[in-house]
């Protein structure tokens, strides 16, 4: 289908009130999108709606506003059912954030069904959040963490992949896209060659879900997960799908309260999902915030946001590497839009700090992918993402602010 | 001259200048003052944590007063550690250990640097104040 509607860039940047505002007497311009995305009017109003009018304590109410934002927050988890397409609305657990979210699986999953000598693929492009919790499942149950490796332009080899799959392999956790390079993973594959050995795949949706239409069914992963920080939405809020027999079948990971059916000291059993995964009072008013991002996105139209985005990677990926001694990490076709880099030998916090001093913020160091970054034998990069509300004119003031970097250094 | 001399010195230095732009120019200016600092220095241990650059400061006696030298992989974090260098070696370790350090404040060096940035330079302060503070007690013993 063609994009119906053109690509109203001042008009999404007007829903967006943090942007319209000077740093360092400088007009904000904010690259560090894949850190965390900025918040469109319709969700900081919905947040304050909440806190306003609408406050209570979800589920457990006999009362009008416990009942009335309980329905708000159950018809939020269908907002995210259907924009990633899960079969069942039970299949979509809130949680605090990817990290949390894969935390989860690491415990519930690795507790039930990895043991001594068993194997966990994850690969070598991993956010520490997807290597960690596995290391930790490894050590505590003597098993063994695989690694696949990547080649020099950023992306997985899946031929050693393929062959790393065994009967001892128990769990693949992968990335869907690169926080550092912003490679996109051939995902279809790998959980397609997962699966012919019957291993579930765990997706690390994180940098995904804010640029690329996921449908978790045609995927088929077992296991998606995201934050709704990093998708317009309200901090501290995430999103684990997993297949209805996973969720069924593995034990919980926290417990305590709503995630209870009954409790006595003798025994306690557990509610059905998705309240089995989550324990405590949730996040309600982010949960919901999330839904509202959710369907302030799918307004503007995803075959709108994939043009936009696109249009600005490879109008900044040309312009960038105009620049005389700039080195671009991360050259896979495909791509997000995420530029890493380094200026000559500039250290990258020197790049940053000078840029910063322009109004314009961007991320430096290894971004949490320590191993990545080892690879390409550096300490860390630059790193410029794109998002909805950017435009070529920031672009340009990335530029610039290079080249002032360049003769300040040079 | 003596410390608040000196401080004063680099807060009307500092007050010279419009901009961050200009702030960090003479931050890069000082890094290249910077003397080289002995290979056999930069260890492990003389490593500063806790800054996104890598530090290294070393320190050691020479009649009664304290020599730094400091080297790091980032310019503006070089000079930053060599304005430390400048203003503090060669004074007694009694001195630096007690030493008042408002001119940071005062260049508004701490204010412009994040957390944990600004973290990096109290983490080069403490490693200073902890090296001064050791050959304190050594003198006394």
């Amino acid at each position: 289908m063609t994009q119906e509607k053109k690509y109203d860039i001042e008009k999404i940047r007007k829903d967006f009130p943090i942007l319209h505002q000077k740093v360092h007497d400088k007009p904000l311009v904010y690259l560090d999108n894949a850190a965390t995305t900025q918040k469109p009017r319709q969700v900081i109003d919905k947040v304050n709606e909440i806190y306003s009018i609408k406050n209570s304590n979800i589920h457990r109410g006999v009362h009008f506003l416990s009942n009335q934002l309980t329905e708000e927050y159950e018809t939020s988890r269908e907002v995210v059912q259907h924009f990633i397409n899960a079969k069942h609305k039970h299949e979509i657990v809130f949680t605090n954030g990817t990290t949390h979210s894969i935390n989860t699986i690491a415990f519930s999953y690795g507790e039930k069904y990895v043991n001594e000598g068993d194997e966990v693929i994850i690969s070598e492009m991993e956010h520490h959040a997807n290597i960690v919790p596995w290391q930790m499942l490894c050590e505590r149950k003597n098993a063994k963490l695989k690694v696949i490796p990547i080649n020099d332009k950023g992306e997985l080899i899946l031929d050693t992949y393929k062959q790393m799959l065994s009967e001892k392999t128990k769990i693949v956790a992968v990335t869907h896209v690169s926080n550092t390079l912003g490679t996109i993973n051939d995902i279809n594959t790998i959980i397609k060659l997962a699966h012919e050995k019957n291993v579930p795949v765990l997706v690390d949706g994180a940098q995904s879900i804010q640029h690329e239409k996921v449908d978790v069914q045609s995927l088929d992963c077992d296991f998606y997960v995201f934050s709704g920080h990093k998708v317009y939405g309200p901090n501290g809020t995430g999103v684990l799908y997993g297949k209805e027999k996973w969720l069924e079948d593995i034990p919980p990971f926290q417990t305590g309260g709503e995630m209870i059916q009954n409790v006595s000291f003798e025994k306690t059993t557990f509610n059905e999902l998705p309240f089995k995964f989550e324990a405590g009072t949730p996040n309600y008013v982010g949960a919901i915030g999330t839904a509202e991002a959710l369907k302030y996105m799918e307004n503007i139209g995803f075959n709108a946001i994939l043009e936009h985005e696109r249009d600005l990677l490879s109008y900044a990926t040309k312009k960038l590497t105009s620049i005389d001694g700039l080195k671009i990490y991360g050259e896979s076709k495909h791509k997000i839009s995420v530029i890493s880099f380094l200026l000559d030998n500039i250290h990258h916090y020197d790049t940053g700090m000078v840029l910063d001093k322009l109004g314009i913020a961007v991320r430096t160091g290894h971004h949490c992918t320590e191993p990545l970054v080892k690879h390409f034998n550096i300490d860390g990069t630059v790193r410029a993402t794109f998002a909805i509300y950017n435009k070529k004119e920031e672009v340009d003031a990335l530029y610039e602010g290079l080249m002032k970097v360049k003769q300040m250094f040079g | 001259m003596t410390l608040d001399e000196k401080q004063q010195e680099v807060i009307e230095e500092f007050q010279m200048f419009d901009d961050w732009m200009d702030k960090y120019n003479y931050l890069i200016e000082l890094s290249k003052d910077l003397p080289e600092m002995p290979p056999e220095h930069k260890t492990e241990d003389n490593l500063i944590e806790g800054c996104q650059s890598k530090v290294w400061l070393h320190a050691e006696m020479d009649n009664g007063t304290l020599k730094f030298s400091a080297d790091s992989d980032a310019i503006i974090t070089k000079g930053i550690i060599a304005l430390l260098v400048e203003v503090l070696s060669g004074r007694t370790p009694k001195e630096i250990k007690d030493a008042d350090l408002y001119f940071i404040d005062r260049i508004g060096l701490k204010e412009n640097l994040s957390p944990t940035r600004s973290n990096g330079l109290v983490a080069m302060i403490n490693k200073i104040k902890a090296y001064a503070m050791a050959y304190d007690a050594k003198q006394n013993q």
